[in-house]
Parts: structure tokens; C-alpha cells; sequence
């Protein structure tokens, strides 16, 4: 009988949150995120770089020591947890759509162009990205960050670098499956360019694709932001980044101030989980053969 | 079978070549490799003479052949921090990766795999939907948070667990726990689909003809086709743990390569890092390569060239 | 004497998993195969063929079930017997063919090893004598050189090699009945009239009874002494070849066999059945075939026509068959 209730209630969970139908949950918390991110100054109660140390090391609001003023607490420079989540919503926003978008264009482009062009365009691109891919992204990004020191737009870039080749890749292999089909055959028995071909046939067929592999990348790319900031290499201080508050909070943890751990913590898990959630149902929305990835 | 390994081995050694002239070309193209190959803090003459003495100032083409040269040696640089051969400084810190990576690998295969298994047979009851959640939440949680939350409660509130270093198995179980979270769930996931795939194929369908009983249909035909693709996963994985490890080995103070990476970025020890990342790239060479062998030695199809 | 298998009023549903579409995939099917005799099952793709033969084995996947009517094998009552029973049953008494044999068998196991396993199951022999009598089995389907195939690989076959194999598989342990589903389906020609030669010769050889589920009426012609036609999930016509195709009654056997070309008389036109194959879960009220049929009168728009005939051996579902 609990065995029942719990199916029941982990089922429902789990449409509710993901497949059957709109899958309103995540998308709601991503657009949150979004709009808070825009708004940023005006929503956040004070400022995220600057504090007062008179205030420092303030538990959140509920907890005795704390106050309405700072709802989710103060950190070591006694600046507000809260608003910090806020603008470093932002950057988390911005770096992980930039990344996205400038990596997905370019693999998109790279990968059609590979497994259209074939010959030697095909091999060179591929080489580069198997090797890259030897890589393991994390690594990578540390070893491009050090050459290029840490900075918002750095990483963007970085984290373009490293993973603009799980869109060449995938997209590659579609356009192989692609060039069989019926309708590319005979745009090119029809005499058109191999530009327009890549352009007009292909590129809206594997859009697809792009979307679900987007949509699942958003969620790792914000994992190596948080993980670069952690780092120290990623978005510098004292900007507020998820990840930097994060690597902040672990010097306080053993004096038991949780909530700078806990907070910027759940955020980042949040945003990964529902832009998780989303990939998943736009891959199963859009294109069931995706299922490997 | 041979010629399939020769073949194999070719193609690892191209792709070591490749990697070599990748880190290579990036340290050299980006601005001024001087100043990442000289210590921090050093004076204009310092920078000239060390520009001399690596001879930054030849051509590229000779610069590679030094390089690679000097790797062949054994000669992978001084770290500036430590002040010894980066070499010896990765392989005394190598084993402590291997062994949480171990640790980690063991918990991920033991949590991941039964509960795929059980996810696949009971497809869409309660195991398989908890299973999903599971692998949900293992899948969006950044692993050093995981690490963080774990200290926080076990060491912090509950004091059960040492928060850092290494030493006895209380320090390692956090940390393999960490580590081994994410991969517990990558592994359950492929685990289900790859049974899932196997418990609808056709010979499936003929042993349930045959009269086998279900025991036997599962654990003899199903399982060890459905194994295949899930250990090639967790082969290529246990490198990747190795080296995604850092972040895991940072929050723990585990005295690992991926720790030592960290250092060598915190201290600005250059060669430290070069070496780390190249290291780690052959390593993921060299496995991949081995994994390639024992999926032959699995799948008669590929040894005895289908 | 008994009938070996008989089916009475059999059917078998899916239902959809909010139970709101209800698929007839076989509905009120009864028909009887005596030991030794060879039974054709024939149908368009979705008549409901294949699911019938599962529904023999038992062997349903999760949407369907069971929804009335009797299964005697041998006098007892398939639908009464436990899980347990009916796995005892599979493989040893009653054994299946499936249509593609490179996928019904194992890539990672020897020949000698998969064919072996149903004698080390269900007669507990040892794996030695198992290998051994698995070698004499590959023997008895004119395998060449079998101790050597016995240690070798599905992929080292040839698709001929690997459907006798499957057949080796079917009669390890001596089964009364044989159900193959689309046996030649994937054979190339030349070897289509080989294997069928092979199934001829094994059924003489251990007194099986077949059924062989196909579309070509030429192996139903060749190999079959009473052939059962399906539209649509119910039996539209039962009883002897021989007479079936000289004097069929339903208008669906008639352009079934009309529709079959004939090579010797090129003047003859090519007929279709017109119309389209029926939506099993959006069946017509009345006969299922009166959309397509040249004879439909006014009664079979509106009931489903109940079987006549069963007393001569000859039933069939019709309003309009002749006598």
C-alpha cells in the first residue's frame, strides 16, 4: 500500500516536472531566473559587491541572529547572500546562453560543413575534434584559463572552445543520414550550390537537433562555470558568480555558517536541473532517435 | 584480432601526436608564452635569458621537436612552487587520484547498475521511477556541492567523518561519494536503456520461447549483452573521474593529480598545469584504447572481425 | 481421436494504458490441428497471425491479455496452467520460430551453446551429452561439418545456415507442436524450397504437428493440410486445403487466391483486393471485410456474421457464402 501512494506520488512528480505535456515547472523556473537576472537592480534589496563587515557572517532571517534586512544572511565582507544570488543570477544567465549560443554556431556550422563537404575538410575537422574531445572538458578549460587568465568574457570563450565539438560531432552525423535523403538528392540533381544545399536543406533539418543538444548543454556549461569560479579561474571577484560564492561559503562552513554553502548551492542546482528537464522533454518532443544522447 | 590492436595502436598513437601539437600550439599562439614559462615575479633580464634558454626565439617547427624531444626524456619541466621535476611531482600524487577514482568507480558501478537493472525489468513501476528521480538529481548537482553538503552534515553537524586529507577509509568515503554521485546516475541510466534495449531484442524473445525460466533469460541473455555498452561508459569514465576529480580532490584536500592541478594554477605554476593536462589527455588516449581491446575480447563479432 | 491443439472462441485484447482503446487483436478464433498435421494460419500484415501464436505460448507483451475462450493442448486447458507450467511447456512440448534468425539469436554465445540450452533446461542433461546431441540436431537439419559449427558464432552463418539452426533449436526436445512464424519470409528463393523440404522431412521424422503462419498461399498450397485465413483478428475461413482452394466460401479467400498471378497466362490482369487494410481499433460495425467486399449485402453492414459449417470440417464467417 505505501509502495502504491509512493509510485503514485513520485509519478506524479515526475509528469508534472517533465513529459506529459508542457513541461511548465522547469521553464518556469528558467524564465525566473531570467527575469531576475534582468532585473537584477531593481529586485535585489542591496548592493552585491559592497558590504559592511560590521554586518558580517548574519544568518538568514529565520534563524535567531538574523534580521529581515538580510533575508538570506550575510557573508565573510557582510554583504547580502540575497542579492548576491540575484545579480549572480546574471552572470550565470549570460555565460551559459553566450556559451551556448557561440559554441552551438559554431559546431553547428563546423559539423555541417564536415559531414557535408566531406574529403579533406571532413578529416581535418574531425581530427581536431577528436582530440579535443581526448580532453576531458574540465581540464581543458582549467589549462585555457590559466594561458588566458580569468575574466566574464574569457570564459565565454573558453567554455566555447571546449565544447563546440558535441554539436560538431552530433550535427556531423546527422548531415551523413541527411545527404541520403530524398529531397537532397534532388536539390542536387536540380543543379544548386552546395551553399544553398547546406543552407536551405539541411541546416532547418538538423535545428532540431541543435535545440535538443542546447537545451541539454545549458545545464553542463553552467556546471563548468560554477566549478571555473569555484576554482578561482572562472568569473573573478568580486563579481558575484554562483560559483564564487560557493568557494567563499567553504571558508565558513566549519564554523557552521550553512547558508553560504547551501544557498548559491541550490540556485546552480536549480537552474541545471530544470534546463535538464527541459532537454529532455525537447528530445523526446522533437526527435526520439536522439535517445542516445 | 592482431590486426585489429596494430590498427588500434596507430590510431592512439596519431591521436597522442595530435595532442602534443595542440597544448603546444595554444601555450606558443597565445600572446606571450614567456611570461607563463618564467616564474612570477621575474625581472625583464630573467624573462630574455629563460626566452633564450627554451628557445622561444627559434621557429616553431624546432621548438615542437625540443618539446617533444625533451618529453621523451622524461623532462616535463621544474615546478617553480615545488622546485622539483613535475614528472616525479604528478607520479607521487597520481596514486592518490587513482585510488579515490577506484573508490568512487566501485560505488558508482554498485548503485548504478543493480538500479538500472531493476529500473529496466520493472519498467514504469516505482523502482524505475525512483530511479529516474535518482538519476535526475545526480545528473544536475555540480559534484563539489555534493562534497560541500556532505561535509556540512557529516563532518559539520554530525562530526562522524574527518572533512580533509587522506589517510585512513573515513576520509575516503566522502569523497568517493562525491565523486561517484554523477557517475552513479550516468551509469544507471545507461544501465536501463541498455537493458531495456536487450530485454526487447528478438533472441530475448525466442530464449522466453525456448521455455527458459525468466532467471536465466535475464542474467544469462540479457545482461551480458546489456553489460557491453555500459562498461565501455564506465572504462572511459574512470579516466574522466581521474581527472574531473579536481574539483572533489580541492573541497577534500586530497592529495591528488587533480589537487596538484589546482595548485599549480593557484601558485601561477605553469608547468605544473602543462604537464597535468597533457597528461591527462594520454591517459584518456591509452584507455580508450585498452577499452577498444576488451570490447574485442567481449564480443566475438568484433574479434573474429564480423 | 482428440485434436491436438484446439481453440475455442479464443481471443486476445490490448488495451491501451487508460483502458480507452481496446484492440480485438484476435476475436472469438476457433479452430482444431490434429498430431502430425500442418496448419496454415494466412493473413495480410496485422491480421492478428502472430498474435495468435503468442496467445498459444502465452507469451503476450504487457498492453495484451487474454480476453475469453479456451486453449486445449492435448486435452488441457493452456489458460488454467500457472507461469511456471506454461514455461515448462515452451520450448518442450510446444516450440516457436520466429521470422528474422539472425536476430533470434545471441550474438555472444556459441551455436552449441544456444542450441544445447533448451536440452540442459528442460530434460537437466549435462553439458556433454547436451553438446552432443545439439551436434547430432545440426546434423538432422543437413548442417555440413557441424562438430566444427557447434564452437562457431551467429555472425560466421549464412542466413540459411541460421534459420536451420533456429529449426535445430525448435526440435531439440521433441515438441508435439511447431509454430513458425514467416520461417522463409527472410530466405532468398532458392533456399526457401530447402528449407521447406527440411521442415517436411523433420515432421515426418518426429510426427509434428506444424503451423506455419505466412502470407504466401504458395508454402499454405505445398506444405499444409488445413489452412485458416484471418481478417482483421477473427477467422474468416477454416478447414482442408485442397478443398479451400478449389471451392473457397468467403469473398476474401476468393480474391486472396485470385490475386495470386499466374505466370502462364499473361493475359490475365492483375486484381487487387480493393480498399484499404482495416484500423483494428476502429473496426466497422458489422463484418470487418464489408468495406472491401464485392458481394456485401445490407446484413453485413450492420451484424458481424457468426460461423456456419463446422459440422463438414469447412467453417467459415460469412452471410453471403455459398453453401
Amino acid at each position: 500500500m505505501a509502495s502504491r501512494v509512493a509510485t503514485a506520488t513520485l509519478g506524479w512528480t515526475l509528469s508534472t516536472l517533465r513529459m506529459k505535456g508542457f513541461p511548465w515547472i522547469p521553464v518556469g523556473i528558467l524564465f525566473t531566473i531570467a527575469v531576475v537576472a534582468i532585473f537584477a537592480e531593481v529586485l535585489a534589496p542591496h548592493s552585491s559587491e559592497v558590504g559592511s563587515l560590521g554586518e558580517r557572517f548574519k544568518p538568514p532571517a529565520w534563524q535567531q541572529g538574523g534580521s529581515s534586512q538580510f533575508l538570506l544572511g550575510t557573508d565573510h565582507l557582510g554583504r547580502d547572500v540575497l542579492s548576491r544570488l540575484i545579480f549572480g543570477a546574471r552572470v550565470s544567465m549570460v555565460v551559459g546562453i553566450l556559451a551556448v549560443v557561440v559554441a552551438g554556431t559554431i559546431g553547428t556550422t563546423l559539423g555541417i560543413l564536415s559531414g557535408y563537404m566531406g574529403t579533406w575538410v571532413d578529416q581535418l575537422i574531425m581530427r581536431v575534434t577528436d582530440t579535443w574531445l581526448a580532453l576531458p572538458a574540465l581540464t581543458f578549460a582549467i589549462f585555457l584559463a590559466a594561458i588566458l587568465g580569468p575574466s566574464e568574457m574569457n570564459i565565454v570563450i573558453i567554455l566555447t572552445l571546449v565544447y563546440w565539438t558535441r554539436y560538431a560531432r552530433v550535427i556531423r552525423g546527422e548531415v551523413l543520414s541527411l545527404k541520403e535523403r530524398e529531397f537532397v538528392r534532388l536539390a542536387i540533381v536540380a543543379g544548386c550550390s552546395k551553399w544553398t544545399i547546406m543552407k536551405r536543406h539541411i541546416l532547418p533539418n538538423v535545428l532540431n537537433t541543435v535545440m535538443v543538444l542546447a537545451s541539454l548543454q545549458l545545464g553542463v556549461v553552467i556546471i563548468a562555470e560554477a566549478t571555473l569560479s569555484f576554482l578561482g579561474v572562472g568569473v573573478p571577484p568580486p563579481k558575484p558568480a554562483w560559483g564564487l560564492m560557493l568557494a567563499d561559503g567553504k571558508k565558513g562552513m566549519m564554523a557552521g555558517y550553512w547558508w553560504l554553502t547551501v544557498t548559491p548551492g541550490m540556485c546552480i542546482a536549480l537552474m541545471v536541473l530544470s534546463a535538464n528537464l527541459l532537454g529532455d522533454w525537447l528530445r523526446v518532443k522533437l526527435d526520439p532517435q536522439l535517445r542516445q544522447l | 584480432m592482431k590486426r585489429f590492436i596494430l590498427q588500434r595502436l596507430g590510431y592512439s598513437v596519431i591521436s597522442l601526436f595530435l595532442l602534443t601539437v595542440t597544448i603546444f600550439l595554444f601555450v606558443r599562439l597565445t600572446g606571450d608564452p614567456t611570461v607563463l614559462l618564467v616564474e612570477p615575479g621575474a625581472s625583464r633580464e630573467d624573462m630574455a635569458m629563460v626566452r633564450e634558454q627554451l628557445g622561444l626565439d627559434r621557429s616553431l617547427g624546432v621548438q615542437y621537436v625540443t618539446f617533444v624531444a625533451d618529453m621523451a626524456r622524461g623532462d616535463f619541466g621544474k615546478s617553480f612552487y615545488y622546485r622539483t621535476p613535475v614528472l616525479e611531482l604528478y607520479m607521487s600524487r597520481l596514486p592518490h587520484s587513482l585510488l579515490l577514482a577506484a573508490a568512487a568507480m566501485i560505488f558508482s558501478l554498485l548503485i548504478g547498475i543493480p538500479s538500472g537493472i531493476i529500473a529496466a525489468v520493472r519498467v514504469g513501476r516505482f523502482w524505475d521511477t525512483s530511479g529516474k528521480v535518482f538519476a535526475l538529481l545526480g545528473l544536475s548537482m555540480p559534484q563539489f556541492w555534493v562534497g560541500l553538503l556532505l561535509i556540512l552534515f557529516f563532518s559539520v553537524y554530525l562530526g562522524w567523518l574527518p572533512s580533509s586529507g587522506s589517510g585512513t577509509v573515513w576520509h575516503l568515503i566522502m569523497p568517493a561519494f562525491a565523486l561517484g554521485w554523477f557517475f552513479a546516475a550516468a551509469h544507471m541510466r545507461i544501465t536501463r536503456s541498455s537493458m531495456l534495449d536487450v530485454l526487447g531484442s528478438e533472441y530475448v524473445k525466442l530464449a522466453r520461447l525456448k521455455g527458459l525460466p525468466e532467471k536465466r533469460v535475464i542474467v544469462k541473455h540479457a545482461l551480458k549483452n546489456a553489460l557491453i555498452p555500459v562498461l565501455t561508459l564506465a572504462g572511459i569514465n574512470l579516466v574522466l573521474m581521474v581527472n574531473v576529480a579536481i574539483v572533489v580532490e580541492t573541497v577534500f584536500a586530497w592529495p591528488g593529480i587533480g589537487r596538484l592541478l589546482y595548485e599549480g594554477i593557484a601558485f601561477r605554476d605553469f608547468p605544473v598545469v602543462q604537464a597535468t593536462v597533457l597528461f591527462s589527455g594520454a591517459m584518456i588516449v591509452v584507455v580508450n584504447l585498452i577499452v577498444d581491446v576488451l570490447y574485442a575480447v567481449i564480443d566475438p563479432r568484433i574479434r573474429l572481425g564480423a | 481421436m482428440a485434436p491436438l491443439l484446439e481453440l475455442r472462441n479464443l481471443s486476445t485484447h490490448y488495451v491501451s494504458q487508460r483502458g480507452t482503446r481496446v484492440v480485438k487483436a484476435v476475436d472469438h478464433v476457433s479452430l482444431a490441428l490434429d498430431a502430425g498435421e500442418t496448419l496454415g494460419v494466412v493473413g495480410e500484415s496485422g491480421s492478428g497471425k502472430t498474435t495468435l501464436a503468442l496467445s498459444i505460448l502465452r507469451l503476450l507483451p504487457t498492453a495484451a491479455d487474454n480476453a475469453g475462450g479456451e486453449m486445449l493442448f492435448d486435452g488441457e486447458d493452456l489458460l488454467k496452467k500457472s507461469p511456471e507450467e506454461m514455461r515448462q511447456i515452451r520450448g518442450k512440448r510446444i516450440a516457436m520460430i520466429l521470422q528474422d534468425p539472425m536476430a533470434s539469436l545471441n550474438p555472444l554465445f556459441t551455436i552449441g551453446d544456444q542450441v544445447a540450452e533448451p536440452l540442459r533446461v528442460h530434460e537437466g542433461m549435462g553439458r556433454r551429452s547436451a553438446w552432443q546431441r545439439a551436434t547430432a540436431l545440426l546434423k538432422s537439419v543437413r548442417i555440413t561439418a557441424p562438430e566444427t559449427r557447434v564452437r562457431e558464432y551467429p555472425h560466421q552463418m549464412s542466413g540459411g545456415m541460421r534459420q536451420r539452426i533456429v529449426g535445430a533449436m525448435g526440435i531439440a526436445c521433441e515438441p508435439r507442436l511447431l509454430i513458425a512464424d514467416e520461417p522463409t519470409t527472410s530466405l532468398d528463393l532458392t533456399i526457401q524450397a530447402q528449407y521447406l523440404a527440411l521442415l517436411r522431412d523433420l515432421q515426418r521424422e518426429h510426427g509434428l504437428a506444424l503451423i506455419f503462419i505466412t502470407h504466401n498461399l504458395g508454402i499454405v498450397a505445398k506444405m499444409c493440410d488445413r489452412v485458416a485465413v484471418m481478417y482483421a483478428g477473427r477467422l474468416v475461413e477454416f478447414g482442408p486445403v485442397r478443398k479451400i482452394f478449389d471451392e473457397p466460401r468467403h469473398p476474401y479467400t476468393r480474391a486472396l487466391l485470385q490475386s495470386i498471378p499466374r505466370f502462364a497466362d499473361s493475359r490475365q490482369r492483375l486484381t487487387a483486393i480493393g480498399g484499404q487494410p482495416p484500423d483494428l481499433s476502429a473496426l466497422p460495425l458489422g463484418c470487418a471485410f464489408h468495406p472491401r467486399c464485392p458481394d456485401a449485402i445490407d446484413r453485413c453492414r450492420g451484424e458481424a456474421p457468426e460461423e456456419t459449417g463446422a459440422a463438414m470440417g469447412h467453417t467459415v464467417r460469412c452471410w453471403v457464402a455459398g453453401p
